[in-house]
C-alpha cells in the first residue's frame, strides 16, 4: 500500500472527510459520481411532476409555496452537480448521460401527479423519504457531498411540512377531497418505500459504499425508519395505509409491511414506468431549446470579462 | 465544459465583520452571471449580505500527502503560544 492509499484509508477509518484534491481510489470516485449524479438528476427531474400543478394551484398562497419548493429542488440539483464536478466530471457530461439513459434518476418521478392531493402526497411521502436518506448522507465520507446534504436537509423540512399541510386540508375537507387524499396515498405509498432501493441482499453497490462510508445506513434500515415515522402520520390524517398486512410488532417496536412488488420497481427502472419517456423528452426539449441562451452567454462572456456589475 | 461556461467557488459573509466562508460552487459564463447565480443558489434564505465568487481554477491547495511536511514548521514552536511564558503571581493584565 502506498502512502496515498494509506492516507485515504486513514481518513475513512477515523471518520474524517475526503476532499476534492485528496487522492482517492478510482472506484471510490466512480461510485461517488454515479450516486451523486443520480441524486442530482432526481432533484431536477423531480421538478416536473410538481410543475404540472403550478398553474392550477388552488390559491395564491399554495402557488407561491409550490414555486418556492420547486425552486429549492432546482437548487438541490445544482448543489449536487457542483459536488459531482469536484470529482472531475462536467455538468455537460452528466446531462449527456441522463439523456442517453446511462445515468438514472429516482423512479418515483416516473409516476404522474393526477390531482392536487398528489402535491400533498409528494411533499409528505416523497420528500419525507428523501429526508430520511439525506439526513443519513450528511455523514457521508466525501466532504463536499456531506456539506451539500447539510444545506439540503435544512431546506427540506419545509417541503415535507407543506406537503403534510395539504394532506391535512384535504383529509379534513369534503368527502371528495378526503377521497382524493386517500387515493394519492394509495398511489404513492409503495413507490415511496421503493425510493430506498432494493433490499440490502440485492443491492449491487451497497456493501462497498458502506465500507467506504459513502452510504452510512443500509436501504432496509432507512426504509424501516421511514415506515415507522409515516404510519402514525397517516393515522392522524384518518387515512388508511394501502397494505392489508400492515401491523405493529410489539416486540421489535416496528411496523411490518407486505413484500413489495419488485417486478414493478425494476420495470420502472428499466424505463417502462408511466412517465419515463415524457420526463426525459421534456428535459431534452428544454435543454435543446435553450441552446441559444448558452451560445449568447458564451459570446457575451468572451467580450466582457472586465468588472462585476 | 461548454465554451465560456466555468465553475466558481462561492464565499458568503453572514454578517458584517465576520470572515467569508466557503459555501460551495456555481456555474457562470462571466463574473456578473456567476455572482447572480451564486446569489440565487446560496442566499435564498438570508444566508448572508456579502458574496465573493472566485474562478475554481484560481484555488490553490496543499495535496494531502504533502500536508505533514508542509505544516510541520508550525508544529514544534510552543513559544508561539501565550501559555509558554511564566508570569509571576500577582501580576495582572498579562
Ligand atoms: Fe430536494
Ligand atoms: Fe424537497
Amino acid at each position: 500500500m502506498d502512502k496515498f492509499e494509506q492516507a485515504f484509508n486513514e481518513i475513512i477509518e477515523k471518520d474524517l472527510k475526503v476532499e476534492p484534491r485528496d487522492w482517492m481510489p478510482e472506484k471510490y470516485r466512480k461510485n461517488l459520481i454515479r450516486q451523486i449524479s443520480q441524486h442530482a438528476h432526481s432533484e431536477v427531474i423531480g421538478m416536473q411532476p410538481e410543475g404540472n400543478w403550478l398553474l392550477r394551484a388552488p390559491s395564491l398562497r399554495s402557488k407561491q409555496v409550490l414555486l418556492a419548493k420547486i425552486q429549492d429542488e432546482a437548487g438541490h440539483g445544482l448543489y449536487l452537480y457542483s459536488v459531482a464536478e469536484t470529482l472531475g466530471i462536467s455538468r455537460q457530461e452528466m446531462n449527456a448521460q441522463l439523456h442517453s439513459g446511462e445515468a438514472k434518476y429516482s423512479s418515483i418521478f416516473n409516476y404522474p401527479t393526477l390531482t392536487w392531493a398528489d402535491m400533498g402526497a409528494v411533499g409528505w411521502l416523497v420528500d419525507g423519504a428523501a429526508i430520511v436518506n439525506q439526513v443519513s448522507l450528511q455523514r457521508t465520507s466525501y466532504g463536499p457531498y456531506s456539506r451539500g446534504m447539510v444545506r439540503i436537509c435544512k431546506e427540506e423540512s419545509f417541503h415535507q411540512r407543506q406537503g403534510y399541510e395539504i394532506m391535512v386540508q384535504m383529509a379534513n375537507g369534503t368527502p371528495e377531497q378526503k377521497e382524493m387524499a386517500q387515493d394519492a396515498l394509495n398511489r404513492f405509498w409503495e413507490p415511496s418505500l421503493m425510493m430506498f432501493g432494493p433490499h440490502d441482499a440485492d443491492s449491487a453497490h451497497s456493501s462497498q459504499s458502506m465500507a467506504w462510508k459513502i452510504k452510512r445506513e443500509s436501504n432496509d434500515h432507512l426504509r424501516q425508519r421511514f415506515i415507522d415515522r409515516t404510519v402514525p402520520q397517516a393515522h392522524f390524517l384518518g387515512l388508511t395505509i394501502p397494505d392489508e398486512n400492515l401491523k405493529f410488532n410489539e416486540e421489535t417496536g416496528h411496523w411490518e409491511t407486505s413484500p413489495f412488488n419488485w417486478d414493478e420497481f425494476w420495470n420502472v427502472i428499466k424505463g417502462n414506468g408511466p412517465c419515463n419517456r415524457e420526463r426525459l423528452d421534456h428535459h431534452k426539449k428544454a435543454h435543446n431549446e435553450n441552446a441559444w441562451v448558452r451560445e449568447a452567454a458564451a459570446a457575451y462572456s468572451s467580450k466582457v470579462e472586465t468588472s462585476v456589475a | 465544459m461548454e465554451s465560456g461556461d466555468r465553475t466558481w467557488e462561492v464565499f458568503i459573509q453572514k454578517k458584517p465583520g465576520l470572515a467569508f466562508k466557503h459555501a460551495g460552487s456555481c456555474h457562470g459564463y462571466d463574473k456578473k452571471m456567476a455572482i447572480q447565480n451564486a446569489r440565487d443558489l446560496y442566499t435564498r434564505r438570508g444566508e448572508g449580505r456579502a458574496l465573493w465568487v472566485v474562478p475554481t481554477e484560481a484555488i490553490v491547495s496543499v495535496p494531502l500527502d504533502d500536508a505533514e511536511a508542509f505544516f510541520d514548521p508550525g508544529e514544534d514552536k510552543a513559544y508561539r503560544h501565550a501559555t509558554f511564558y511564566k508570569i509571576p503571581d500577582g501580576v495582572s493584565h498579562l
